[in-house]
């Protein structure tokens, strides 16, 4: 049984015909070829699936791709324009907010929506607003502090 | 995954009817908990039966009493301004589930038909005086949500069922509410000891009702009416509320297990059952009335 999707993902309408078992994170990656969203845990404990659906973050491995039809999904493809990094990843990157950066793209989104409701958290609204998403290599420090240096960001 | 029949009703109508001819079809809200379920413990799933089109259980309506539909959101009741003024417990319960993501996806219906003993927005409700509606071809049963769950896992929900929506009453005037839970880590966890409390203060500040429950320590969640009782007719005091909280503790029917031991469970009972106390009276006194 097949199930034919109008998503628009990253601004872009995109039809695809996908049987209903796959997630939303099988569908980025394996069909359409976005692979900056990662797989770390597939349980929705992790947040390295984050994408933003109509804005908001969620985990894309426990959401079937059958269940995001006509809403917007943004990945974290969707942050650079024209090869120029959305203001959240200069700030990752002058601030070291990575090591080996699997966990990234999914700390990207969530700080993005973060930061489009508050956009000068503190401290602790920081560590609340990621608590979904872990991070192995880093200690998170590094992670908080680029939040703090990114300025206002422009709707995504 | 496992494949399976994805069922996509447009409406409550047409919601019923497949359940009616698909019984062994599991109703799909936020799938935070049944694709867990389905993905590490390989629970067998034939179909599901999203609810993402059906509008009448995404409702939200406060005319006097709140109805909430089952799909709604933790992150819609952690934020409503209402919610939290007014039905505060909820508000706390559902804003300490999972993470942000977690809460974006995770419905009020799907927390208590999945009948954690720890469910977070269980504690809260039962204190808040909840009803279930529950919908069938054949007709809509209302229940309190004393009378829901059986067992861990377990709903009085039979096969073409449908949790369609939660009924709390308006909360009385000077009422206030708290939900509080103990969990190993800050955030992303399950609850090892959940106590909601409300408290409605008479005009010279004596408790004129109070409800307690308790989350994680039974095989449901449960009220404590015993250990309430002490609080009728009574101011707040320190000592009152020792007494309270030794009676909540024993009244929870803990296990060991690995998250913590039945003696910590009894402990940590007692003294969340007099910070939740504590916090619900607190919101009674400033609270201004219906």
């Amino acid at each position: 049984m097949e199930y034919e999707l109008n998503l628009s993902i990253n601004k872009q309408p995109v039809k695809i015909t996908v049987e209903p078992h796959l997630t939303l994170l099988e569908v980025l990656r394996d069909h359409l070829t976005l692979i900056g969203t990662k797989e770390g845990c597939g349980t929705g404990d992790c947040g390295a699936c984050t994408v933003l659906v109509n804005g908001e973050p969620v985990c894309s491995c426990l959401m079937l791709a059958a269940e995001v039809e006509r809403q917007e999904i943004t990945t974290v493809e969707g942050l650079a324009v024209n090869d120029e990094l959305h203001p959240i990843q200069s700030a990752f990157v002058n601030q070291g907010g990575l090591q080996c950066g699997f966990c990234t793209p999914g700390l990207l989104m969530s700080s993005v929506a973060l930061l489009e409701q508050n956009p000068r958290p503190t401290e602790v609204e920081i560590r609340e607003a990621l608590a979904g998403n872990l991070c192995r290599c880093t200690g998170y420090d590094k992670i908080v502090r680029a939040v703090q240096a990114a300025e206002e960001v422009e709707h995504v | 995954m496992k494949r399976f029949d994805y069922l996509a009703p447009q409406n409550l109508t047409e919601a019923l009817q497949m359940m009616a001819d698909r019984p062994e079809a599991i109703p799909l809200a936020g799938g935070t908990d049944i694709l867990v379920q389905m993905k590490e413990a390989q629970r067998p799933v034939e179909a599901l039966l999203s609810l993402k089109r059906v509008p009448e259980v995404h409702q939200i309506t406060q005319n006097g009493k709140l109805t909430l539909g089952a799909a709604v959101t933790a992150g819609q009741l952690a934020t409503d301004p209402q919610i939290q003024q007014a039905y505060t417990a909820l508000a706390n319960g559902a804003g300490l589930i999972g993470s942000i993501q977690i809460r974006n996806m995770a419905t009020v219906g799907g927390n208590l038909c999945n009948a954690a003993p720890s469910a977070d927005t269980a504690p809260p409700l039962l204190v808040l005086g909840a009803q279930a509606v529950i919908v069938s071809t054949p007709g809509e049963r209302m229940i309190p949500l004393e009378e829901f769950f059986l067992g861990p896992g377990r709903t009085v929900l039979q096969p073409g069922e449908l949790l369609k929506e939660i009924v709390v009453p308006q909360p009385l005037a000077r009422s206030g509410s708290c939900y509080l839970r103990q969990t190993p880590r800050a955030w992303m966890d399950i609850a090892v000891v959940g106590v909601a409390a409300t408290i409605t203060l008479a005009a010279d500040d004596t408790i004129a009702e109070a409800r307690l429950a308790l989350g994680a320590v039974a095989p449901i969640p449960m009220r404590t009416t015993a250990a309430e009782k002490l609080l009728t007719g009574h101011t707040l005091t320190d000592d009152l509320l020792q007494e309270v909280g030794t009676a909540a503790a024993q009244a929870a029917k803990p296990i060991d297990d690995l998250r913590a031991s039945a003696d910590y469970r009894r402990h940590l009972v007692n003294i969340l059952t007099q910070r939740a106390l504590r916090s619900a009276w607190a919101k009674a006194k400033d609270s201004q009335g219906a």
